[in-house]
């Protein structure tokens, strides 16, 4: 590591105040942006105790670590935990919260006491639907689908519901304000066409956050309702249509799954144009291609309800829209490759994530179309192949984007460098660990084994047993960063202001940065990626 | 100072788009359940009492001229004048919901709240019921934003008479406005979709 180490402990965002008030009580984006990374790891590795379970439920064919009924509570559990607790949060309110503000060169995001109002929405939405789950637990799947949810499930489907609900509008809120800073807090200079792809991703996120999530927030509202005052808008039998529920379910939770990814591909552009040493290949079309993805993610919500009861001319409709999502994705990923080309890649830890993010999106992407294609679907309809489908969207690309991003911008947040070895063979383990655990579950589900059941025939033991030993060394591959991120807040190289010799704002302050970010504002007088200038001035090869 | 007005306005704003789909859902489902059960939804419609409901519409207009009264007021550093124009806001703001509370009665005295108690004679009371269904859903929801508004601007008012605002800081009265009149503005779709509607010559 060609670094340049800076002994002199210097006045930062992280030792400027001590006390446990001063977290508390914090207006400061990169502490909020902290905060956030604790409660999430928290809830991350509860969401995989339940994944835990669930694997070893299904080492063999009989249900006998838990009955139907427990097994249908962690599966569920697991789902919401996962989904609305960790994914929907991971990049935009840890990442996004501790960059969006550096990277367009402001003092802080535009509201800070609102982001600190979305942490503490976040935390208290996150307790209710753990004490739901606690005093009882809940059945229904993370889709919360009717009647079974109104009517019929005898478990806690208000409390967690009412969680989910509060959650929902700690993510308005960091959309809000992600939104808000980047049309009014830009530093002089930097103009739209100078941001980093990762604000432009993140842009497209905020739009989501803040137009799909009120809609599943009255939605599980309505759930409540029903349960609690008998109205009948989804319960077919006091005249309403349970499909109605669906439909407003999926028109938020489909773009979700743009939530989860979005900021995913925010973190592999930033990874790719640094580890090529290279200008993003298509600046525009990337850029656009996030918005584009935002857009068309609002339009396919019914190809999750194929076999629902739509009509047919309404399920081409959606089946076309729906691979119309391919064109911005496939834009994205050609768009890195092609940055990849004549550049001096690096195969540094957040490269080797980067990677790993473009090979499983891929898959996952493509495994989406089959999904996207009627007959197809019905064949694989509630099938693992559509477990292992969003798992390698949400899992293969959303977590290793967050992982990747968190190595990446690791030395910023703490100052201090993660060990290298332990990280690559991190990196290695979960990419080797993801592929054992779901690539299985593709072949399972085309060849018939539903999802949601505890026992399943004996010919399918084998892959299953596969996927369980994938997922123990996923579950080590997790572990580890856990353990060696600790360890370089204490023993970890001093990082210096710019470790990978990286463009962009942020790398522009010191490590970690001041309570206001920038000594003085900056002003931007180049374009985003201007790595053959940077490798010019500085006449040194960044190591890899 | 004036970066930070229109910061926080354009927040306002967005926060404003969400509710705007928040509601939008229940608005979705009330006209595509019009369409599909529209001989139930016209019985339904006729048992609302819309001279109430018309003075209640004119209660909201009548607070949101007296909110931009506030405002104004606030603007020209008129402190007792931004007091008074507020806590009339406040005073509308209940005069409505009491009315809206005299309408859920009645409507609970003739059995028309959904659920095991419900009774309507009619061409299809299982579809009436469920326009009974979404009008409480929607303007009970309505009367939660009501409530939200008029605590929130209880804490304007007093902040107000408390000297905080003037004419160089007003953006929490002025964004409240803009809160207030979304409030309205959702009574003004509410009033004919629920009420008018249907409405027999």
């Amino acid at each position: 590591m060609a670094t340049t180490v800076q002994p002199v402990e210097q006045q930062n965002y992280l030792n400027s105040n001590y006390g446990i008030k001063s977290w508390l009580l914090t207006t400061d984006h990169k502490r909020i942006g902290l905060l956030y990374l604790m409660s999430i790891t928290l809830f991350f590795f509860l969401g995989g105790f339940f994944a835990m379970l669930i694997r070893l439920e299904l080492l063999t064919p009989a249900s006998d670590l838990m009955q139907s009924d427990n097994y249908n509570k962690v599966f569920t559990m697991h789902g919401i935990i996962m989904v609305f607790l960790f994914l929907i949060p991971s990049i935009p309110a840890v990442l996004g919260n501790f960059l969006v503000p550096l990277m367009v060169g402001a003092k802080d995001l535009a509201f800070p006491k609102i982001n600190l109002a979305s942490w503490y929405l976040f935390m208290l939405g996150g307790v209710v639907a753990l004490y739901g789950m606690v005093t009882g637990g809940v059945d229904t799947g993370w889709t919360f689908y009717t009647p079974f949810s109104t009517t019929y499930s005898n478990t806690n489907v208000v409390t967690v519901a009412i969680g989910v609900f509060i959650t929902g509008f700690s993510s308005i809120f960091t959309g809000l304000n992600i939104m808000v800073t980047v049309h009014r807090m830009r530093a002089p200079g930097m103009t739209w066409g100078r941001l980093p792809l990762f604000i432009w991703s993140h842009y497209a996120t905020s739009v989501i956050m803040v137009l799909g999530t009120p809609v599943i927030a009255i939605t599980l509202l309505l759930v409540a309702l029903e349960r609690l005052f008998h109205i009948g808008i989804f319960n077919s039998q006091l005249g309403g249509d349970p499909l109605l529920f669906q439909h407003l379910f999926w028109f938020y939770s489909h773009p979700a799954v743009y939530i989860m990814i979005l900021p995913s591909m925010a973190v592999i552009s930033e990874i790719v144009a640094c580890y090529s040493r290279k200008r993003i290949f298509g600046y525009n079309f990337v850029a656009l291609a996030s918005v584009a993805i935002a857009v068309f993610g609002f339009l396919v919500w019914a190809h999750h309800m194929f076999v629902a009861g739509i009509s047919v001319y309404a399920a081409m409709i959606f089946s076309l829209l729906s691979f119309l999502v391919a064109i911005p994705s496939a834009v994205k990923v050609f768009n890195w490759t092609a940055t990849l080309y004549k550049g001096s890649v690096h195969f540094d830890t957040p490269m080797l994530y980067a990677f790993g993010f473009i090979g499983l999106f891929t898959i996952g992407g493509l495994t989406g179309l089959f999904l996207a294609s009627i007959g197809i679907d019905v064949h694989v309809h509630d099938t693992y192949f559509v477990v292992a489908h969003f798992h390698y969207i949400m899992v293969g690309g959303a977590v290793m984007g967050y992982l990747g991003g968190l190595h990446f911008w690791w030395p910023k947040i703490s100052g201090r460098l993660y060990p290298e070895g332990w990280a690559k063979l991190s990196a290695l383990l979960i990419f080797v660990g993801f592929n054992v655990t779901f690539f299985p579950q593709f072949l399972l589900g085309y060849l018939g084994m539903p999802r949601r059941y505890a026992a399943y025939p004996e010919e399918f033991q084998v892959l299953n047993v596969l996927s369980t030993a994938g997922a123990s060394i996923l579950a080590v591959g997790y572990v580890l960063p856990m353990i060696y991120f600790v360890w370089s807040l204490r023993y970890g190289k001093i990082a210096g202001p710019n470790p990978w010799n990286a463009a962009g704002l942020e790398w522009r302050t010191s490590s970690p940065p001041p309570t206001y970010n920038f000594e003085e504002t900056p002003i931007v007088t180049w374009e985003a990626y201007n790595y053959d200038e940077i490798s010019e001035e500085k006449g040194v090869e960044v190591a890899g | 100072m004036e970066q930070q007005r229109e910061t926080a306005a354009f927040g306002m704003w967005l926060f404003l788009v969400t509710e705007i789909m928040f509601f939008g859902g229940m608005f979705c489902a009330y006209l595509v359940y019009r369409v599909s059960y529209f001989d139930a939804f016209v019985a339904g419609s006729q048992k609302m009492n819309i001279t109430l409901g018309a003075l209640n519409t004119a209660v909201l207009i009548c607070s949101s001229v007296t909110m931009v009264l506030g405002v104004h007021a606030a603007k020209t550093n008129r402190r007792r004048a931004t007091v008074l124009f507020l806590l009339l806001t406040i005073m509308l703001g209940l005069v409505f919901l009491g009315i809206k509370a005299v309408e859920y009665h009645e409507h609970w005295i003739a059995g028309e709240f959904p659920g095991p108690n419900f009774h309507f004679d009619g061409p299809d009371p299982r579809h009436t019921q469920l326009f009974f269904s979404l009008y409480f859903a929607m303007t009970g929801l309505h009367a939660l934003h009501m409530i939200i508004g008029i605590c929130v601007v209880g804490t304007i008012a007093y902040f107000a008479w408390k000297g905080h605002y003037s004419s160089e800081f007003h953006t929490p009265v002025e964004i409240t406005g803009l809160y207030w009149h979304f409030v309205d503005v959702v009574w003004i779709y509410l009033f004919p979709l629920l009420y008018l509607i249907s409405h027999k010559h």
